[in-house]
């Protein structure tokens, strides 16, 4: 690793530890439903949303009515943005006049952007409208990741109450942070990203005339459309010159910076974050992978503060940042090593005072190695799923981080809200761990955990792997499922086992060669995306409802400190254990064997 | 049901209005009046004609220009509606390949230069449209570039080294230059 690696990586994780005090503290205040300093006038707009919605903000919810208004809003919101797609030719804004996409790409866009996954089948600039893209997907780029926040929220008011029938409002709850933690932040992040050269207007695309034309091999078609062949079955091209370029224009800043600090990651763009019209210069690089960050590290202090102990939560971040520097170790290393390959061909990849060097392909000179593994280890450990570069064409084991990141079940930092109530399930599981290993019977933040809570942890936690693994066992075994393979031998492996580990873990990033835009792909990742979004979360909040209900117990001298060393070394160790002992067989047949083979040549 | 159906649909639509209509048009407004270049693309005008985005890469293939890296996009380079990478895993013989006739067509543009090619020079970026070239890229083209337009290579290298950027805060983006003001600099020159 390069000096400028490491002091990349020091910049931004000091950057996120600053903010982590007065963001959790203040997500706390809003959570806790305390009146907010200098946000007067959202006050009066909330009780006036809270009036016109039949919505009393008084009253509680237990943890099944909490539930199922979580589902019924979700399910609304993607019955809505699917209407929305289809309609989207007769609809306003739309100066490209593009066409709805169709029936299995519309649903699959939908629970995409519902589930804070953000997967993306469609190529954007040739598919969605203005008013698809910022009044449907960005929509739901703020409430998808709401949802994730209020989740983690209502999990942790079930650790801070005791003997309690309720665990929050879910209408007041996902109100407020919508208005006075996503909505600000956003806007603020937008201006910056649009003064350093991010897009926002509403503009036609752009014709420019080229400084060099430039001539190319075109398939020829007939009247029909269909390209043509030889008579020996080559297809028939033709040369053409073009003088210009067409520049893909829209509102481009407003999504991007929900896209990122929602951790959603559906691009505007095809190229998503690698886009100079998304990602113009290393700063804006710096920014969004901030943005990312922000809000699911910051969670962890609200967390210690809700629940009356502000270590615990640092804890638990400890654990998270210690991972997050080993995953970008590793990823980095592997992308700065280069590929053997190109050495072989006297390609010179020597990182120096004027190249960056390493893996290039995939990558943009702008960030190089340490701005694009950086962002791809913050964007996989999250279930943000953007990417400035692509997954596929890195290293075999540099692109098996980003792979492992998401196995590892997004705890690292992990999306709004849902990193840190996958975290704390895990917590619960490390605490039961260690209760067998001494004979006690097991507490995390004085509430005794038992066989419910314990049922409903193991829901959350395995319903990840089994459909993940049963979708690529699936996957390879029909033709449809290996028709879209875009590489040869282990490498196609990994690309099926790739998507279904982003639908499952809600990421949205992608071995991007993989063809996904069939009805085979659209189908399956779609019903994978939603079992593995909204399972968890019922189980979650199952648990929170149960926990709310317990009394607390004393501290005692046979208490399990669970903010120390010890414990977050046993962390890491639960989160580790689950993720390896489930997932090394299969990243055996794809990473770890390309790996293998390219460095026996 | 109902008590959940009715707020469910009504908070959606008002949500959907204040962050998917309301916020747009704000950021919009305020940046097109703030930031007016910015928010409509780091265009680059010449008498009065559309030639480019300070953003966007485009491709070159003339000796006397700065080559831009290769793009993965289809069916021409740099097209702007195709934007993305080629994908290619790193075992993958099309890649070798592509990489391959990258090096031959380099070295036939500047038969006498033996040095090593940058890796950037040779392999296709993220977005299909990256603006830049590392600058060992534009100082292993300086020779060609110089003698396609008759200028002495230190002319050429002291151009690349006036548009070198990169090194914000010490470690915030990488020694680059950008590929299309470098040739529109080449051509006031001569």
């Amino acid at each position: 690793m390069t000096a400028q690696s490491w002091g990349l990586l020091a910049l931004f994780l000091a950057v996120t530890l600053l903010a982590v005090k007065p963001l959790g503290l203040y997500m706390a205040r809003v959570m806790e439903g305390e009146p907010v300093a200098g946000l007067g006038a959202g006050a009066r707009l909330e009780a006036l949303i809270y009036r016109f919605c039949g919505i009393d903000p008084a009253g509680q919810m237990g943890w099944k009515r909490y539930a199922i208004a979580l589902l019924v809003f979700n399910a609304l919101g993607a019955l809505l943005l699917y209407a929305l797609q289809r309609a989207q030719y007769w609809l306003p804004l739309n100066p490209q006049h593009f066409a709805g996409p169709p029936p299995d790409s519309a649903f699959n866009t939908a629970v995409s952007f519902i589930t804070n996954t953000n997967w993306q089948s469609y190529t954007p600039e040739t598919t969605m409208s203005y008013l698809t893209q910022m009044a449907g997907l960005a929509v739901q780029n703020f409430l998808s990741a709401a949802t994730g926040i209020v989740v983690a929220i209502a999990l942790i008011r079930g650790l801070a109450r005791h003997s309690a029938r309720t665990i929050g409002n879910f209408w007041v709850d996902l109100t407020r942070v919508t208005l006075y933690v996503l909505l600000p932040i956003a806007m603020v992040l937008a201006l910056v990203l649009v003064s350093q050269g991010v897009i926002q207007n509403f503009s036609r695309y752009k014709t420019v005339n080229l400084l060099q034309p430039v001539t190319y091999q075109q398939p020829r078609v007939n009247a029909a459309g269909q390209p043509l062949a030889s008579a020996s079955g080559a297809p028939l091209m033709r040369t053409v010159t073009t003088r210009t370029q067409t520049l893909p224009m829209g509102p481009v800043a407003s999504q991007e910076a929900i896209k990122e600090l929602g951790t959603n990651g559906g691009g505007f763009f095809n190229a998503n974050s690698a886009h100079p019209y998304e990602n113009p210069n290393a700063l804006t690089n710096l920014l969004e992978m901030l943005a990312i960050a922000l809000i699911p590290a910051a969670l962890t202090y609200t967390f210690g503060h809700m629940v009356g102990d502000t270590r615990q939560g640092w804890a638990v971040l400890a654990a998270m940042v210690i991972m997050f520097v080993g995953l970008y170790a590793v990823c980095n290393h592997s992308e700065q090593r280069g590929n053997p390959q190109l050495a072989a061909l006297g390609v010179d990849q020597l990182p120096s005072s004027q190249q960056s060097g390493g893996n290039m392909e995939g990558k943009e000179v702008r960030f190089g190695i340490a701005g694009s593994t950086l962002f791809a280890t913050i964007a996989t450990t999250t279930s943000t799923g953007a990417v400035n570069s692509m997954h596929d064409s890195y290293m075999p084991l540099g692109g098996m981080v980003p792979l492992f990141d998401m196995m590892l079940g997004e705890v690292v930092f992990g999306g709004v809200g849902s990193g840190l109530y996958s975290m704390l399930i895990f917590a619960i599981i490390g605490v039961f761990i260690a209760g067998l290993m001494i004979g006690r019977t097991p507490e995390y933040l004085g509430k005794k955990i038992e066989a419910f809570e314990m049922k409903m942890s193991a829901v959350a936690i395995l319903v990840m792997p089994f459909i993940v693994l049963m979708g690529t066992a699936v996957a390879v075994s029909l033709a449809a499922g290996r028709a879209g393979t875009a590489n040869p031998g282990a490498h196609g492996f990994s690309e099926i086992l790739y998507a279904f580990t982003s639908a499952g873990n809600n990421n949205g990033s992608a071995f991007a060669g993989i063809s996904a835009d069939t009805a085979f792909y659209n189908t399956a990742l779609g019903i994978v995306m939603w079992l593995g979004r909204f399972w968890p979360i019922v189980a979650v909040l199952a648990i929170a409802g149960s926990l709310a209900a317990k009394k607390r117990i004393p501290v005692s001298a046979g208490t399990m400190p669970t903010h120390g060393p010890t414990f977050i070394a046993l962390l890491i160790g639960t989160v580790l254990l689950v993720g390896a002992l489930t997932f090394v067989p299969a990243l055996a047949l794809g990473p770890i064997a390309e790996h293998l083979m390219l460095w026996s040549h | 049901m109902k008590s959940i159906f009715r707020p469910a649909l009504t908070l959606l639509l008002v949500l959907t209005v204040i962050t998917g209509v309301i916020y747009p048009l704000v950021v919009t407004g305020i940046a097109q009046v703030a930031f007016p270049a910015q928010a409509n693309g780091s265009l680059i005008k010449r008498h009065g004609r559309l030639i480019g985005s300070r953003l966007i890469g485009q491709p070159f293939s003339a000796p006397r220009y700065f080559w831009s890296r290769p793009s993965a996009s289809s069916p021409q380079p740099y097209n702007g509606l195709d934007s993305g990478g080629s994908n290619l895993g790193p075992l993958n013989p099309a890649l070798i390949a592509a990489v391959k006739a990258r090096i031959a067509a380099l070295r036939a543009a500047d038969p006498g230069n033996h040095a090593p090619i940058p890796v950037d020079l040779v392999t296709a970026s993220g977005s299909g449209l990256d603006p830049d070239i590392s600058l060992a890229a534009a100082y292993y083209q300086a020779g060609r570039v110089a003698r396609a337009r008759g200028l002495s290579v230190a002319e050429v290298r002291e151009l690349i080294a006036a548009h070198a950027r990169g090194g914000e805060l010490g470690v915030l983006g990488d020694p680059r230059v950008n590929v299309l003001e470098l040739n529109l600099a080449l051509d006031t020159m001569k």
